[in-house]
């Protein structure tokens, strides 16, 4: 590893290494906690703790209660659960569909593949804005307006196009010779993706899904235009923050960050590849 | 176990010719090399076969039935890769068990042959280990034990050897001729490694730019090559090679003269083994001079020209001989090689 150990501090250097890399640990860390943290503080400690200042770095006069009454305040739970749906619709069709696209991409080579390429971006190349007035008027016509699924639909559409293209990275990471010996043992070509590719790509997979539902969970324009009872928490946090004592708007963005967070850290086996991919 | 009929196979890449009309007939339980320089198309060959690539036009025939449009899973074979291919989420013993699974074995017979399969490669020790805890030697053992587990018809294996280091490829392959020996099954081997195919093989078939040179035992091809390109691949040094003039049916090759072949012209290329020679009395045949003399210990390897062409012989290693010595060599006449300068076709060798 380090063949050009300096030959006056050869027993500092380790240690040296090591407090780098603690250091630098502790950096990212504090980068993500410590705003959550704050931002749970302020969730938690009422009216007054908001405007504490200077902050105590332990949680002090902290109570669950500001942050229950914030969830008993009407509408908060159901758009919380409208968020929910419409992610989970969007990690699903996301994978569902982007995945076969991305793995076509990457294992078969038929004409148009480029311009194909080019064309799944291309949807997002127009603004939400201009498509919200012709979008609203269809989902009234679908009956889709103002329902979790239309709300879902459109998340996909955002976020399917990353989804096929990065998938297509990570099929293509996964050596073609180890798909082969499946067929060669007895495998169709699905078989041969179900039982190899995707336990490989997985990983992968896991951190596709992670993107689409930030994607979604975080998107507030469409969800804004094309719902108004079945908001989602984003849409809804929007429209009544601003009349909203500074904790609620704490406990919001508490109940934003959290479900990102627990979301992860269950999909966070499948970031991390326990076998490596590489098949040499 | 089937035999195998090649029948007329050609592959395009576009408008390059990767394979240009091959046939081969491999019989039961037969082990052949498909041999050749990278880029002559022996590995084209052997994923055709496997169903991995699809011919422009030609037939294979496995067990008399042909497998052209079938895909890889119903061709009763099973396959050896490059890179072993070894699945790494599963275990060595699920990676041995994965073919015998597809054809929904039951349980007990797919524990009897993965436990026969590593036992044969000696792989027990590692059944339940991830494959990246295995070393390359032995990742290519359960590539092996896999292939042999589901007890294939054929067994086709792709420079199985190539990445493992000079001792342990030796090694393995010594395993592999006992093993296979053993197992009795039909195989096709792609290497560019002369050593092993010559080791390995009942037959051998030289490919060279997408066509099949010839096809021989190991002996045969290295002694009665069928072209100079074989000549030249085959052995270590390679065959030398010597334009000689023929005069009234005759060759004149230093003081020898020697019968031509029929059917020659005005020259032949004399095809000489580097070992198939002896020191001979100064003056008394053909002149070599000598430009580096190595002694391997084994044997002298001598560096030069004959008849101002270069070339290498072997001589025993008591001989004294340096660099800058005239010799005079006389060629084990069994052992000449006739070919044509123009084509670089052999001569049918002069039964005597």
């Amino acid at each position: 590893m380090t063949t050009t150990l300096p030959k006056t501090a050869p027993a500092s250097f380790p240690s040296s290494r090591r407090l780098l890399l603690w250091s630098g640990i502790a950096a990212l860390c504090a980068w993500v906690l410590v705003p959550i943290y704050l931002v749970a503080l302020g969730a938690f400690g009422g009216r007054q703790g908001v405007y504490l200042w200077p902050k105590t770095v332990l949680p002090t006069g902290v109570s669950i209660e500001p942050f229950l009454l914030f969830l008993r305040t009407e509408g908060v739970v159901g758009s919380f659960l409208n968020s929910l749906g419409a992610a989970g619709i969007t990690v699903a069709l996301s994978i569902l569909l982007g995945a076969p696209a991305g793995y076509a991409l990457a294992r078969y080579s038929f004409p148009g593949k480029d311009g194909y390429r080019l064309l799944v971006l291309l949807t997002r190349a127009f603004p939400l804005a201009i498509l919200a007035l012709p979008l609203t008027v269809s989902f009234i016509k679908l009956g889709l307006y103002d329902t979790v699924v239309g709300v879902g639909l459109i998340h996909t559409v955002l976020a399917l196009p990353f989804a096929a293209l990065v998938t297509q990275g990570i099929f293509l990471g996964v050596p073609r010779e180890l798909e082969e010996a499946a067929w060669v043992f007895g495998c169709t070509r699905l078989q041969a993706v179900l039982r190899v590719v995707v336990p490989l790509a997985m990983p992968g997979l896991a951190a596709t899904a992670v993107f689409a539902f930030v994607i979604s969970w975080n998107e507030v324009f469409a969800a804004s235009v094309l719902t108004v009872r079945n908001r989602t928490l984003t849409a809804y946090l929007l429209t009544v923050l601003a009349e909203s004592p500074m904790h609620y708007r704490f406990a919001g963005g508490l109940l934003l960050i959290l479900p990102s967070v627990v979301f992860i850290f269950a999909v966070r086996r499948y970031l991390f590849a326990i076998w490596g991919i590489s098949s040499k | 176990m089937a035999n195998i009929v090649i029948d007329g196979i050609r592959k395009n890449f576009g408008a390059f010719e990767a394979l240009k009309d091959i046939s081969l007939t491999i019989s039961d339980g037969e082990f052949v090399s498909l041999l050749g320089p990278s880029g002559c198309g022996k590995t084209t060959l052997l994923r055709i076969i496997a169903g991995l690539e699809t011919a422009t036009s030609g037939d294979v025939l496995i067990g008399e039935r042909s497998v052209i449009g079938l895909p890889p899973k119903d061709r009763g074979l099973a396959m050896v890769f490059q890179n072993y291919a070894v699945f790494p989420h599963m275990t060595v013993y699920e990676n041995v068990a994965f073919g015998l699974r597809m054809q929904k074995a039951d349980d007990r017979r797919v524990k009897e042959q993965v436990e026969k399969a590593a036992g044969l490669l000696h792989i027990e020790p590692y059944l339940d280990r991830y494959p990246n805890k295995l070393s390359g030697g032995q990742r290519q053992r359960v590539a092996v034990a896999r292939a042999l587990a589901v007890e294939p018809r054929v067994l086709l294996m792709d420079e199985p050897l190539s990445n493992l280091d000079a001792l342990l490829r030796l090694e393995m392959r010594t395993e592999l001729k006992t093993v296979l020996q053993g197992a009795g099954t039909t195989t096709i081997y792609v290497t560019h490694d002369q050593t092993e195919a010559m080791g390995l093989s009942n037959r051998i078939a030289v490919m060279h730019d997408g066509v099949v040179e010839q096809v021989g035992s190991p002996v045969e091809i290295y002694n009665h090559p069928a072209t100079r390109f074989v000549g030249g691949f085959i052995g270590n040094p390679p065959m030398n090679f010597i334009t000689v003039a023929v005069e009234d049916g005759a060759v004149a090759a230093g003081t020898l003269r020697l019968p031509a072949p029929a059917g020659a012209g005005r020259e032949v290329v004399l095809g000489l083994r580097g070992e198939a020679v002896a020191l001979a009395a100064p003056g008394d045949g053909l002149d070599m001079t000598v430009r580096v003399a190595e002694p391997m210990g084994s044997h002298l390897l001598l560096t030069g020209a004959i008849h101002g062409q270069p070339v290498r012989v072997i001589l025993p290693p008591a001989e004294r001989v340096r660099g800058g010595d005239v010799i005079s060599l006389r060629p084990d006449l069994d052992r000449i090689t006739w070919l044509s300068p123009e084509s670089g076709k052999s001569y049918p060798a002069a039964m005597a």
